[in-house]
């Protein structure tokens, strides 16, 4: 019976182990710690889906307990045994109907709340929404703020009580965007924007992050969103406007190279660059500097570009690159690659 | 010379990393170890007679479950390298790139090359005797497929110490997956490694479909097919629907690398989301293809240690083929987040939750086979048991996820992986496990050590929950799958530490099975009834190994579960069945084919691989050679005489 206690031991600690970790970790869950409209809707619905779930889970785990306890092989145990009895169409219809039942009435509570909170569905309030364009780069993000015509990287200013219009794609690698506070993830993907309307309804620093593995430096794309109210919104506009550090194309080209970054503000940004992302960027970014073994392959132009670089090796050293060896030549316009984009997304 | 040699060997191996150079010495020692052993104890002839060149299901079923095991004792280390490393915050355990390498390789391992090879061994051992069938419709292809599989395996395993490991997750999303993000022949490993074991998964479920179909005994109407072997059927229907899309995909993948094609990428006019779509048409239905089996074995354990027929089963096979067919409208649910729209994603959710109906079905069913039964807790039993807390939980996070404008909240995030595990482990693997317990005095003629196999049980469940739960929550506090470190300030340590305790509880649990392994070989409780559990169906009617021919006479089905009730006529004074005469039984041949066959797509795919024309073009003429060869080869079959039939069966012990 040493065996036995000993296992009661190591059950006994488990559980104490993770009921600690469960209640440590409850209060801290910021998707139950909605700060804005969208937020507040999906954790709503969280809660509603897991009663729904719930209704079911525990009167389903309470039975198996009771039956496996009630019905275990024990001399002198004077539950009822038929060996033959497997069927009964009055049980099967009560136990198909049950499951049918739960999954009805969550079918319609999803579709009201996927209509309803439908990313790409503006937001109602008597505040003009403003628009950020994000594009995830290796292994950044850009925010641009046409609006105001400055951009960030890797944080994020927004005002409080107005609604904003984020508009989503990528120049390497698809990500997600996802600040959990705020509202539920959206991809980006290049090629193609995505639109995703958020709002926060009290000022405060709210993570954000990648949620989509995008390589090496994945874990480097965390950033900040930082709602504040609207007078210290146009305040931060304008310092970021005195700032004088200016966005030019080379810049962008350089800034989209694999490699990580700081927070940097921008006071200007090169006008219609967001589109230009989607339509023109979205081709074979990311090849990192100096590989060439088998560029030919995805065109001409890249095979030049990186002819001088020399063969990597394949492997673990294969992406060894920084961000900032060399330049990226302005030799590499978008314009020169025109006629091969007859067929991008939207 | 000696220079361009040393650029070579630093260029062709993996250089740079103490674990990997650990890794390369303990792979040489091992092939060392092995070649010595098999010369030592001359056993190479041997091992290609018996084994290497065998078309019998059940070694054909050995030899996976084998090859599995290794599988899941090198993505469990894997598994416990990823929890080392997120342990604490700002480790420096592993470098990101060697941090992605191998979270690819331990989703890839553990879904291709762990959990299907253990349940083709499983469907190897079991199914031709549950039909009373002497092999599968097609031994060869059997065999031929086992090698594929093994041969691309192995190949995927080669990569990380030559070459280098995929790093782009284990479905390979382009961009990243392109030249562009992975410049490396990482991905071509994946590409080729996958491709040539899935065409024997492919195969696989022709043959057991055509099994299933074709050789069921005498009087096995459908209504009276075991329901482990009902369940393979549905596994099978969805596997032949479902790989076809995954070869294509990953041809295509392997067009845009290779050949400079642009199907994936958006310069060219590709698409990317393309992929996505077509990689998740399979690897939805995937999930289904190794989860009915699972379902199938708790079927028949809970039957057979409740000492009852299984509950409602015309609602079981229901319930399995449904799910087999709506498999096929839940791929979109992975990327609800894309931005596809309010009716497509609504559409997908509520196809997805609808799955929840036949699996909360089968649920009752199980109960209500142990609500008036007599449970025992043998070892299979109590896999089948945990299961059902288990997956009801790990179901009711699914349909949390299933509901689209939730999933924003949860996808990506350690929710999503907490939840899949739950499945994947609750569901296959402890239905493989008791499978393997259940079936295994079938397959080696001893039982396993019960007591060992409780610790083993108890130590793996408590793991597993102490490692998962807490990813629920550090889900829902923002920290996503895949990042190789998080700082102090995340807040989420704890959690993580919790987790990698449970991860090394788990790695604990399997070296107790292990360990149970070891110590039942050297101290066999030898299975002299062919029936240690009093089970039902016709596989336990026969002597313990099986032999080589299966059943003596081919056996006369006259009930649903036919063994359970010849033993109650028995048992109730009637004469058993009257069995016919022996006959001389018609065998297939052992064929060497499949095993150069598959050598030859190693070569193959190990040159396209490297992009070296000179090795891949003589490994292609090499398949169309054994092709030729097994086209023109009549001598196929033999019969065994009725004389050694009735040896064999006396030396088990039986009566003719």
């Amino acid at each position: 019976m040493r065996n036995s206690k000993l296992m009661r031991l190591l059950a006994t600690t488990g559980v104490l182990a993770s009921t600690g970790m469960l209640a440590s970790g409850c209060k801290s869950m910021i998707v139950f710690d909605p700060k804005g409209p969208i937020g507040l809707q999906q954790r709503d619905l969280i809660n509603i889906t897991m009663l729904l779930c719930l209704i079911i889970l525990v009167p389903v785990l309470i039975i198996t307990a009771w039956i496996v306890w009630r019905f275990r092989d024990k001399k002198n145990n004077d539950a009822p045994y038929q060996p033959i009895w497997s069927h009964s169409t009055k049980l099967e219809i009560i136990w198909w109907s049950i499951p049918i039942a739960v999954i009805l009435v969550l079918a319609i509570v999803t579709a009201r709340y996927t209509y309803a909170t439908d990313p790409a569905k503006p937001l109602v309030s008597d505040k003009k929404a403003i628009t950020i364009q994000v594009t995830s780069l290796d292994w950044k993000w850009l925010f641009q703020y046409p609006e105001q015509g400055v951009a960030t990287v890797n944080y994020l200013v927004i005002p409080e009580r107005t609604p904003v219009r984020f508009e989503l794609t990528s120049d390497g690698p698809m990500n997600s965007f996802w600040v959990p506070q705020l509202g539920g993830m959206i991809y980006t993907m290049s090629g193609m924007a995505t639109t995703l309307y958020l709002q926060a309804d009290e000022p405060g620093n709210y993570m954000g992050t990648g949620a989509n593995f995008t390589g090496r430096e994945f874990a480097k794309m965390g950033f900040t969103a930082k709602a504040v109210p609207q007078k210290d919104f146009e305040q931060w506009v304008a310092e970021a406007k005195a700032s004088g550090n200016e966005l030019s194309e080379e810049g962008y080209q350089t800034l989209a190279k694999p490699g990580t970054s700081d927070r940097m503000t921008f006071a200007s940004i090169p006008s219609g660059l967001f589109e230009r992302i989607v339509h023109h960027y979205s081709m074979s970014r990311g090849a990192p500097p100096g590989y060439t073994q088998k560029a030919q392959t995805l065109s001409g132009e890249k095979a030049i570009e990186h002819s001088e670089g020399g063969q990597l090796p394949p492997g673990n050293n294969a992406q060894k690159d920084s961000p900032d060896v060399g330049s990226f030549g302005s030799g590499h316009s978008y314009h020169k690659l025109d006629h091969m984009h007859m067929n991008h997304g939207k | 010379m000696i220079d361009q040699l040393t650029d070579f060997v630093s260029w062709f191996f993996v250089t740079g990393d103490p674990l990997i150079y650990g890794a390369d010495v303990a792979i040489a020692l091992t092939m060392a170890a092995i070649v010595f052993v098999l010369t030592y104890f001359r056993k190479w002839g041997w091992l290609w007679r018996e084994w290497l060149t065998t078309v019998d299901h059940k070694r054909v079923g050995i030899m996976y479950i084998i090859a599995a095991l290794l599988m899941l004792f090198r993505g469990g280390v894997d598994a416990l390298m990823m929890r080392t490393q997120l342990a604490f915050p700002d480790m420096k355990f592993l470098s990101p790139e060697h941090y992605n390498e191998v979270f690819t390789t331990h989703g890839v391992i553990m879904i291709l090359f762990m959990a299907m090879p253990l349940m083709f061994g499983l469907f190897n051992i079991a199914v031709p005797l549950q039909l009373g069938a002497r092999d599968v419709a097609f031994p060869f292809l059997n065999s031929l497929s086992f090698w594929l599989f093994f041969f691309g395996a192995m190949l995927f395993n080669t990569s990380f110490v030559i070459g280098g490991s995929a790093n782009a997750g284990w479905l390979s999303y382009p961009p990243l997956s392109e030249l562009t993000g992975s410049p490396g022949v990482g991905e071509d490993f994946y590409i080729w490694g996958v491709q040539i074991s899935g065409i024997g998964s492919l195969m696989t479920g022709i043959n057991f479909i055509v099994t299933i179909v074709k050789m069921r005994a005498p009087g096995m109407t459908w209504s009276r097919v075991p329901i482990f072997t009902w369940s393979v059927l549905s596994s099978c229907i969805a596997i032949i629907v479902a790989f076809p899309v995954l070869t294509v995909t990953l041809a295509l993948l392997f067009l845009d690398r290779f050949l400079g094609a642009h199907f994936f990428t958006m310069d060219g006019g590709g698409n990317a989301m393309m992929y996505v779509n077509l990689i998740w048409m399979w690897g939805h239905p995937e999930v289904y293809i190794v989860v009915l089996p699972a379902f199938g074995i708790f079927s028949e354990v809970v039957a057979a240690f409740s000492r009852k027929r299984l509950f409602g089963y015309g609602s079981m096979v229901f319930a399995m083929m449904s799910i087999s067919l709506m498999a096929y409208f839940t791929w979109l649910h992975h990327f609800f987040t894309m931005g596809s729209g309010a009716n497509v994603n609504l559409f997908f959710a509520i196809s997805t939750m609808i799955i929840a109906i036949p699996t909360g079905v089968k649920i009752f069913n199980w109960l209500f086979t142990m609500f008036r039964g007599r449970i025992s807790f043998k070892t299979p039993m109590l896999w089948t048991i945990a299961f059902i807390p288990c997956f009801v939980v790990g179901g009711m996070t699914g349909v949390m996820l299933s509901v689209a404008p939730a999933d924003f909240q949860f996808h990506n995030s350690y929710f999503l992986i907490a939840h899949f595990h739950q499945v994947l482990i609750g569901g296959v693997a402890f239905g493989y496990f008791a499978g393997l317990y259940y079936w295994w005095p079938k397959m080696f003629g001893f039982k396993l050590n019960e007591t060992i196999g409780k610790w083993a049980f108890w130590i793996w469940n408590i793991g597993f929950y102490v490692c998962f739960m807490p990813q629920y929550i550090v889900g829902l506090d923002g920290m996503t799958r895949r990042i190789n470190s998080y700082g102090w300030d995340t807040g989420w340590w704890a959690l993580n530490f919790t987790s990698t305790i449970g991860g090394f509880l788990m790695g604990i649990g399997f070296l107790f099975q292990v360990w149970q392994i070891a110590h039942s070989i050297k101290f066999m409780e030898k299975d002299t009834t062919g029936d240690p559990w009093g089970a039902r169906t016709l596989e336990w009617s026969i002597p313990s190994p099986a032999p080589l021919y299966n059943f003596a006479t081919t056996p006369l089905v006259t009930d649903r579960d036919d063994w359970w009730e010849e033993k109650e006529r028995i048992a109730a004074g009637k004469m058993p069945k009257a069995k016919p005469e022996l006959e001389p039984i018609h065998m297939p041949k052992n064929s060497p084919i499949p095993f150069i066959q598959s050598v030859c797509w190693f070569t193959v795919g190990f040159g396209l691989v490297f992009h070296w024309l000179w090795m891949a073009i003589p490994g292609f003429i090499g398949i169309a050679l054994t092709m030729l060869a097994h086209s023109f080869n009549y001598d196929t079959d033999y019969y065994i005489p009725v004389d050694e039939i009735k040896r064999t069966e006396a030396r088990a012990g039986r009566v003719v």
